[in-house]
């Protein structure tokens, strides 16, 4: 398996270029290309829920299909499920049939199940690399948009519709036409306060919620380098916030030390040949992206959104953009926007008062998220007016969590700590923020209506989101680190 | 899923004149319980469409509930479709009754699922579709064609026409009614082949 040079073709000239990263994985995985059309993907690992997944066995069975390769999927239950009283019968009658379905499905196909009561349970994109399922180098499918988290482990990952589950099910393979290619370099020193989702909540505000549709991206730069699988995660999970296929980064000693050890990870002689192989998986200096962009990490200041969609983010010392400065034709949407958030063009959102403060989510809902707002909060308490969920993305987590006596700091500020699940990101189950209510939120899509009808998302890091928490509304976490710092 | 065709589409359209809309307006997380794909059409755009989730309460200005507009093809701004990967926004666009979405471009997902479920994704020039929400919002008995084999959309009345690009091989499905895994099952052979040369790398 070692990295070949692909030859590439251009309309006048013949030459030969480096090879992405993508690339070295995209031509591992071809089992054929359809003359004129897309090629046929071979997927190693597919990770189902019980939201996506139900439709797609019925097909199966309506086709009187098997299953092809059940060892290679993993369920879990994450969408639906409560995160108080999980030892319990869901209560919510189409929740608890769908988390049943999913069980008997399961088990009728031969699939290894997390499902509640587990101790592997947890968000699919949350247990697939704490469990050293996602490895480098492979190509992974889910049911859910989120699944470009794995990227950051120096993989193709994305998220599939019903249908191509399906298809994933019946043949472990996919049709898919080669995305485009786009680059995002970051380089230069992070600031105090700043972290990965800042990152790349400031990519999605520069490019918009649309910039990198029909792009694959891959992310680099000395500031990508310096960050924690955590990290890196973070910002994967979120390329689909700015409509792109998937991110990836490519695998360093950092990733190694992350899988070595895992349950699923290899172990032994396994393991230095997939290293070897995994030192190859990197962009050749003299490969070409469809398209490159570069930014200063010193230009990032904590972000907040203050609209409807990801790309509507600012930094939290900015004000919300005029109407004037808003180009014509985005106008409408941009006023329905702030209608909605019942915000202000121009205004500060950095003193806003808010209702509830969400930590979780596949975006940031791992361990170090949740040790960085505790070591925040450590010895504060809540402001009165504000409701504080934290729910953590997996069985794991949470143990590890209360192992490191982080359930005694939230206790003490406030804080609920909830169990395992996708929660308010979606309010798919009852964690709903209110009508009217603002939310700041550590989750990924502020979209109307996404934590609860009409409920008023602000997206966040997870430290922004421990200050406004303590505080009670919209502030800039460097402030108080300074003044921490000075006192 | 049941198999259709899908060649010549002929009707009025309905102009939603909105941009980025999320597959989370187009179907609520809320409505993602099923275990079927059938009976998501009653809950499209549910939280535009109803005040207080109360069906005996529509709003007069969301655009399916202007008795004027009625049709097979939802004409949209630029982006439909972003945000989560659920299928069920395809099925409950297809389940109301439509058989063409066009918009000056869809997230990726999105048209994968529309595509699979036979309901066409048509991606036209920004000026052109400005050009059929000023035609339909005009006249909203005003007929658009959308020919597949020819990859033509028209609007009857001024006779104007633009060309879409469509993957030949995804075409060939819609009109025929083939889905990927009756092609995918076809080469298991080879799918067995690829994975029996990896083991041995």
């Amino acid at each position: 398996m070692a990295p070949g040079h692909a030859f590439f073709t251009n309309s006048d000239e013949s030459i030969t270029m480096g090879t992405t990263l993508f690339e070295k994985i995209w031509q591992t995985h071809l089992v054929t290309t359809i003359e004129g059309g897309p090629s046929v993907l071979y997927i190693d690992r597919h990770l189902i829920h019980e939201v996506t997944s139900p439709q797609a066995f019925k097909g199966l069975s309506d086709r009187g299909l098997k299953v092809f390769r059940p060892k290679q999927i993993v369920a879990t239950a994450d969408h639906n499920v409560p995160t108080v009283n999980q030892h319990l019968p869901i209560k919510e009658e189409l929740s608890r049939k769908q988390v049943e379905a999913l069980k008997d499905n399961c088990s009728a196909f031969g699939i290894e199940l997390y499902g509640l009561g587990h101790p592997f349970q947890g968000i699919v994109h949350v247990i697939g690399p704490e469990l050293g399922i996602t490895q480098p180098g492979m190509t992974m499918v889910c049911g859910d948009s989120h699944t470009s988290t794995h990227g950051a482990f120096g993989t193709i990952a994305f998220g599939i519709g019903t249908s191509e589950v399906e298809m994933v099910m019946a043949t472990q393979c996919l049709l898919q036409t080669r995305p485009k290619l786009m680059r995002i370099n970051v380089n230069g020193e992070l600031n105090k306060g700043v972290l990965s989702k800042d990152i790349i909540l400031y990519i999605i505000s520069l490019i918009s919620a649309s910039g990198a549709t029909g792009y694959f991206v891959e992310y680099a730069g000395s500031a990508i380098r310096s960050l924690s699988m955590e990290g890196r995660m973070t910002i994967c999970n979120m390329s689909i916030e700015m409509g792109a296929r998937g991110g990836l980064i490519a695998p360093d000693e950092t990733t190694f030390d992350y899988v070595k050890g895992r349950t699923f990870a290899p172990a032994g002689e396994v393991w230095n040949q997939k290293l070897a192989y995994w030192k190859t998986l990197v962009t050749d200096d003299d490969a070409v992206f469809d398209k490159e962009l570069h930014i200063q990490a010193e230009d990032i200041e904590p972000m907040i959104t203050y609209g409807t969609n990801p790309g509507m983010g600012i930094g939290v010392t900015r004000n919300i953009p005029t109407v004037e400065s808003i180009e014509a034709s985005d106008r409408p949407n941009f006023t329905k926007a702030l209608a909605y958030m019942g915000l202000e063009p121009g205004i500060a959102v950095k003193g806003r008062k808010i209702d509830y403060v969400f930590i979780g989510s596949c975006t940031n809902s791992r361990i170090e998220d949740l040790r960085l707002v505790a070591g925040f909060v450590a010895g504060k308490k809540k402001a009165d007016s504000v409701e504080v969920w934290v729910v953590p993305g997996s069985k794991q987590v949470e143990k590890q969590a209360i192992e490191e006596g982080i359930d005694k700091i939230f206790e003490q500020a406030g804080f609920q700590l909830r169990s395992p699940g996708c929660s308010a990101c979606l309010g798919m189950n009852e964690d709903k923020i209110p009508a009217g209510k603002y939310c700041i939120s550590t989750s990924n899509r502020n979209f109307e209506g996404r934590q609860g009808q009409n409920a008023r998302t602000l997206l966040a890091s997870p430290l922004t989101a421990a200050l406004a928490a303590i505080t009670g509304e919209v502030g800039d976490v460097r402030d108080y680190l300074i003044s921490e710092l000075t006192n | 899923m049941s198999r259709k065709s899908i060649n010549i589409v002929s009707s009025p359209a309905v102009p939603l004149r909105m941009e980025n809309v999320d597959t989370d307006q187009i179907i609520p997380a809320r409505f993602l319980k099923a275990t079927t794909r059938d009976g998501f059409g009653k809950n499209l755009f549910r939280d535009w469409r109803y005040e207080q989730d109360d069906e005996s309460k529509p709003k007069a200005d969301f655009i399916l509930n202007k008795k004027q507009y009625a049709g097979d093809i939802l004409i949209a701004g630029k982006n439909f479709g972003c945000g989560s990967s659920r299928e069920h926004a395809a099925w409950a666009l297809k389940d109301y009754g439509f058989d063409v979405v066009v918009s000056s471009f869809f997230a990726d997902i999105f048209s994968n699922n529309a595509l699979n479920n036979f309901l066409l994704p048509v991606t036209v020039s920004p000026a052109f579709l400005e050009k059929l929400f000023n035609a339909v919002e005009t006249d909203p008995d005003c007929t658009i064609s959308v020919d597949l084999s020819n990859q033509s959309i028209t609007i009857a009345e001024s006779n104007e026409s633009e060309h879409f690009e469509l993957n030949p091989y995804k075409k060939e499905c819609l009109l025929n009614g083939y889905d990927d895994i009756d092609y995918l099952l076809s080469i298991k052979d080879r799918i067995e082949a690829f994975e029996n040369q990896r083991a041995k790398i």
